[in-house]
């Protein structure tokens, strides 16, 4: 839908052709445009209203160049909003603590475990030691995916094949990270929803046990409209640093990446691009907001007009 | 926060009695069905029904409103939820010509496949069926483990090559091991792939090729499983995989969650596919038949 945006903003301005600025009259129809657009992306639809709102109080008055459509316009105003809702600059993992812990959260399936991996060998990357901890005791060979990860990166990983407790398996794990030198200790768990009372209570008492310097919420770029659930239930549980968004190799907009730093104003930290080790890069607002849209040359031939 | 009562008090206020719909009603309709991810496309057409209905029908009841809206959403479900029930008994040496009822399962990565196998298995094992799963996930870390514990749970064979094999000659060795212990049922698990990499989704149609020098009808069934709580990419899944693999069946996990998984109402809708299974659950028990109604239902539902 986002590939015509700007083709459709323009016919929602085409019979007002002639006028040299953004109106009251003409901006109601591509408002409304926009908002379809966004949640299109997977955008949450309250979230969607919201930023709409902005842009059309941003829009109004502005003149149109002669060299841009008056769509071609909108549109770079939407992705300026857009990159600023989603936090401007990126913001850094915190890796504090002798030794320091990183928690991982989030649904089922969503990519903690392959993020563990991930994470461990960026860590390691720059010199530090790092100790991986099973800590889901549910998910059928669980620990033997994460033993695997960690063989293919050359990181030990700590496990407690009898123990059913996460708790206790993460508090040991740490004992064993300081009598073994491990510096960084990175906590896999299980997948849960946020409306299982019983696994979020575990993961609260994971957090509170081990005191992270980082607790990540991991989610699936695919999520529709949910993510604003879960992300909250998430936040308000554990409080989570940052947020990881995982699978965007593939073809999804990502608008769930808006919605959750829209609702629960956290960072996101990393984002994840395949199924390899190496497959992990830093979040960058723009280049997201530009994914969101579908449509990165238009900005560049406003910027340029 | 609306809850269903007041958003069809309100839908009836604005409807009953009039030839028309007014726009805040339509508002108020496009922000539920959007929320469970049904999708623009699809809620503007179940609108534009509800639209036509009214305008024949004129001065339509409460009740009658209620139901109107829920059947013209369940119509756009593929017609026939008796397939359901029937995939059971289809699932049947003598209906699949003496041979194994053969299912692919395929999908994006993460959603469930290998879980919706387990259940699958569990239930057509607890059905008195002989089952036989394939290991054809070579790829993601421990995925023949996971399915090997599945199969001790249900307490069916798993046929392996171990990790980092041919998939499709796993798959080939599970088909014709199903031919020759008489199996009824043989279920394929594949390595979840993103639908937008054409060398594994290359490689799928490979898989179903290879299966076929041993039954030239098989797979009988390609399941697709869609994550319940995939927004509009789910459209996409569905068209690259059935592209790749003429899917023939969907089936929508994680709906034990928050989300509702509309968006497979437009899917089954434009691709003609029925949706056969939801999962609710991580047990082998959490598996349910789809049943249209109480999905319609739902999406009305506060969770
Ligand atoms: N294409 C792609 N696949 C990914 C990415 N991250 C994870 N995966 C795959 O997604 C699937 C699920 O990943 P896991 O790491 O097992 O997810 P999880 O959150 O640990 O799952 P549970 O422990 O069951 O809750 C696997 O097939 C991974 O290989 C990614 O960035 N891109
Ligand atoms: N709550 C819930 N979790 C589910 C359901 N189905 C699967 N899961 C969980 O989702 C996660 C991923 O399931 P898998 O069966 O490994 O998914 P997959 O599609 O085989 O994953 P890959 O092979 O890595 O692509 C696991 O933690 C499962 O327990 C369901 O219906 N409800
Ligand atoms: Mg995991
Ligand atoms: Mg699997």
């Amino acid at each position: 839908m986002f590939d015509n945006l700007s083709t459709k903003l323009d016919r929602a301005f085409k019979t007002l052709k002639g006028q040299g600025s953004i109106t009251e009259i003409n901006v109601a129809s591509t408002v409304k445009e926009i908002r379809r657009a966004l949640v299109d992306a997977d955008v949450n639809y309250k979230v969607a209203k919201e930023v709409t709102d902005k842009i059309k109080d941003e829009a109004m008055g502005r003149e149109v160049l002669t060299a841009v459509s008056p769509g071609q316009l909108m549109v770079k105003i939407v992705y300026d909003e857009l990159t600023q809702l989603m936090g401007g600059e990126k913001q850094d993992i915190v890796i504090k603590g002798e030794p320091a812990v990183v928690l991982l959260s989030g649904l089922q399936g969503s990519g903690k475990t392959t993020f563990a991996g991930k994470l461990a060998s960026f860590i390691k990357k720059q010199n530090r030691t790092v100790l991986l901890v099973a800590a889901d005791v549910y998910r059928p060979a669980a620990i033997d995916q994460l033993k695997v990860l960690g063989e293919q990166i050359g990181v030990e990983v700590y496990s407690e094949v009898e123990n059913k407790n996460p708790v206790q398996i993460a508090q040991n794990a740490i004992q064993f990270a300081k009598q073994n030198n491990k510096k960084v200790v990175i906590i896999d768990t299980a997948g849960r929803l946020a409306v299982d009372e019983e696994m979020m209570r575990e993961i609260e008492q994971v957090k509170r046990a081990i005191n992270p310097s980082e607790t990540l919420f991991v989610v699936d770029s695919m999520t529709g409209q949910d993510a604003v659930n879960t992300a909250k239930s998430f936040n308000e549980r554990i409080n989570f640093d940052g947020v990881v968004l995982t699978k965007l190799d593939g073809d999804a907009r990502g608008g769930a990446a808006l919605s959750i730093r829209a609702v629960v104003e956290k960072p996101i930290k990393f984002i994840s691009t395949g199924e390899k080790m190496e497959a992990l890069d830093l979040f960058y607002p723009d280049r997201m907001a530009q994914r969101i849209l579908g449509m990165g040359d238009v900005i560049s031939l406003v910027e340029r007009a | 926060e609306k809850t269903k009562t007041s958003f069809f008090d309100q839908l009836s206020k604005a409807v009953v009695g009039k030839s028309t719909v007014d726009e805040e009603v339509l508002d108020d309709l496009e922000s539920v069905l959007v929320h469970a991810d049904v999708g623009i496309d699809t809620t503007v057409k179940v609108i534009d029904r509800i639209e036509k209905r009214v305008a024949r029908d004129k001065y339509v009841g409460t009740s009658e409103l209620d139901r109107i809206l829920r059947e013209e959403i369940a119509d756009l479900l593929q017609k026939n939820d008796s397939g359901s029930t029937a995939v059971l008994e289809r699932a049947d040496r003598e209906d699949s010509g003496g041979q194994p009822f053969v299912i692919m399962v395929v999908g994006v990565n993460g959603v469930g496949k290998t879980t919706t196998i387990g259940k699958l298995a569990h239930r057509f094992h607890s059905a008195g069926k002989k089952v036989v799963l394939g290991a054809a996930d070579t790829f993601r870390a421990a995925a023949v483990d996971q399915l090997i514990i599945w199969g001790q749970r249900v307490g069916v064979p798993v046929i392996s090559h171990g990790m980092n094999t041919d998939p499709a000659s796993v798959a080939y060795d599970a088909v014709k091991k199903g031919v020759e212990m008489q199996a009824d049922v043989v279920i394929i698990d594949t390595a979840g792939r993103l639908h937008n990499k054409v060398n594994l989704m290359n490689e799928l149609s490979k898989i179903k090729r290879v299966m076929q020098k041993v039954i030239p009808d098989a797979p009988h069934e390609v399941l697709l499983v869609l994550d319940g709580s995939t927004g509009q990419n789910a459209f996409l899944q569905a068209k690259e995989f059935t592209k790749a693999t003429e899917v023939s069946a969907l089936a929508i996990t994680k709906l034990d969650g928050t989300a509702k998984g509309g968006v497979v109402i437009g899917i089954s809708d434009q691709l003609n596919v029925p949706v056969r299974y939801i999962g609710v659950g991580e047990k082998m028990t959490d598996l349910q038949l789809f049943d249209r109604r109480t999905f319609v239902d739902s999406l009305f539902s506060k969770k």
